[in-house]
């Protein structure tokens, strides 16, 4: 497999590799499959609790390594609805299964039309090619 | 961010990029972080055998017949008690007894002996030296003419004997030998010690072996599951160990004996920040080097703060989620009234605060038995 990873189609992209996955107004977020990789060994996840309110491109929660602490970046605003208890007692489920089991949080997402600030699927492919060297 | 043009890099450093290690900026050099995952190579190491490229670290030769006089002057432990080969932990003091490094002292024989420091202070600690020597002793700075390979884990020593006709056996915990392996022309000088609470060793040869030298090993550990290990599991291992790092549990403003270090103090002599250690081993301290291991899931990390009882305590100095026992361990400074094993305390970690509580020291004990 090359560096890039999975990248789903159907999947919205940030330049802070996360991803969302849009079904009406509710939004589910987690980390990419590069992120996780350049990661490796997820120790533990901080979760946003339900309510919070959350902008887009601010960090929202933390996902921890054994050597490093990296915040997790909103893709959209609003409201989160729900997070994922299971990555809390078995956080390298982000790194075995970052775009199903690993998933972070949903969010009530606040405006749709923010999501047209984020990439697709290609777009996000040609982006990560860039970034290797 | 320190600039990578400036960084050196050690005799291994093509081979670190062959395997694909990551490479970050360390102490001025740029060093492997991490080959695969450093869970994977922690536990590698504690079931069976890791490899690690420590070439950053510095050496010394002082010989003369003033050498031990002026190590006993310079250091905290009792140079005066090795026997030829042997090795012992050392601080190295200033006047009010904080820490100019923390290094090792082997006598390799009568008015001989070889220092090995940190590689960020390799240069700062020899001007210290420098600064203090008296006649009939040479100092002498051979860290550009020795890399250095550590080899640990309960595997360690077959892996090594595979490539030696030197009956390794013959070494015990804290001694040297210099020996011939197959296909370096040069001895190589080998101690059975290390820096992750395993049994294991410490290798110290000419650069130009060097990669030759670390694929050996790897082929010949190869069987025993050898793993190429980065500083990321170096530093899991060793606060497992509970073993002091440089910056962390000792710097410039930490006294050895804050930081649990007194069996390394011997004031049975005169050195250098004698006085001020003196009066702190027998009236206390105002903060101590406790270990803690969190009850709840989370990572403690340089800097956090300490609270117990709703006050704060003190600092973490070091702290990581243990790959071995699965959780967050640390070790910190608090007060000594606050230091007892069995407290709670808790950590605040980005505004939020999660239970941990003192532990005996260390998380993990020596598993070597010789």
């Amino acid at each position: 497999m090359d560096f890039t990873g999975k990248i789903p189609e159907e999947l919205k992209y940030t330049k802070e590799h996360e991803w969302i996955k849009v079904n009406g107004n509710e939004g589910t977020v987690g980390i990419t499959d590069y992120a996780q990789h350049a990661l490796t060994d997820v120790v533990f996840v901080e979760l946003p609790e339900t309510g919070k309110k959350v902008q887009q491109l601010k960090a929202f929660c933390t996902v921890e390594s054994v050597k490093s602490v990296s915040d997790v970046f909103a893709p959209a605003s609003g409201e989160v609805i729900s997070a994922n208890k299971d990555i809390s007692e078995k956080p390298e489920l982000v790194n075995q299964s970052p775009y199903e089991n690993g998933w972070i949080a949903k969010i009530k997402i606040a405006n749709k039309s923010e999501l047209n600030n984020l990439m697709d699927a290609a777009q996000y492919k040609t982006y990560l090619e860039g970034l290797g060297h | 961010m320190e600039d990578a043009v400036s960084l050196k890099r050690t005799p291994l450093y093509s081979e670190h990029l062959k395997l694909g290690a990551k490479m970050v900026p360390f102490a001025g050099w740029e060093m492997p972080v991490q080959y695969s995952n450093v869970i994977d190579e922690h536990i590698a190491t504690r079931k069976n055998v890791g490899l690690f490229d420590i070439s950053h670290m510095g050496e010394y030769l002082f010989t003369g017949p003033k050498a031990l006089d002026f190590l006993q002057k310079m250091v905290t432990n009792d140079i005066s008690k090795l026997e030829d080969k042997q090795a012992c932990y050392n601080c190295l003091c200033y006047e009010n007894g904080t820490v100019v490094d923390d290094l090792f002292v082997y006598k390799l024989k009568e008015n001989e002996y070889f220092i090995v420091v940190n590689g960020g202070t390799i240069e700062k600690d020899f001007n210290w030296f420098m600064k203090h020597k008296i006649n009939g002793v040479n100092l002498k700075n051979i860290s550009d003419d020795i890399a250095k390979i550590d080899i640990q884990g309960p595997k360690a020593q077959e892996v090594v004997q595979k490539l030696t006709d030197f009956d390794l056996n013959k070494i015990e915990r804290f001694f040297s030998e210099k020996i011939k392996f197959k296909g370096i022309d040069e001895e190589v000088m080998i101690s059975r010690t290390g820096y992750t609470g395993e049994d294991g060793f410490e290798t110290f040869f000419h650069p130009k072996y060097a990669s030759f030298f670390w694929n050996k090993l790897l082929e010949a550990g190869k069987e025993f599951g050898i793993k190429p290990c980065g500083l990321g599991a170096r530093d899991t291992l060793r606060v497992e160990a509970c073993y002091s790092l440089y910056g962390h549990e000792l710097n410039e403003s930490i006294t050895p004996i804050e930081a649990g270090l007194s069996f390394v103090v011997k004031f049975n002599k005169d050195f250098i920040g004698k006085k001020v250690l003196q009066e702190q081993k027998e009236e206390g301290t105002e903060r101590k080097l406790i270990c803690f291991e969190m009850t709840e899931r989370a990572v403690p990390r340089e800097h956090y703060p300490i609270f117990c009882n709703g006050y704060e305590a003190g600092f973490v100095s070091s702290g990581t989620f243990s790959p071995l026992f699965k959780k967050g361990i640390g070790m910190g400074f608090v007060k000594p009234e606050l230091s007892g094993r069995g407290n709670k305390i808790s950590i605040e970690i980005r505004g939020k605060d999660y239970k941990g509580v003192i532990v005996n020291r260390p998380f993990y004990n020596y598993k070597g038995g010789k």
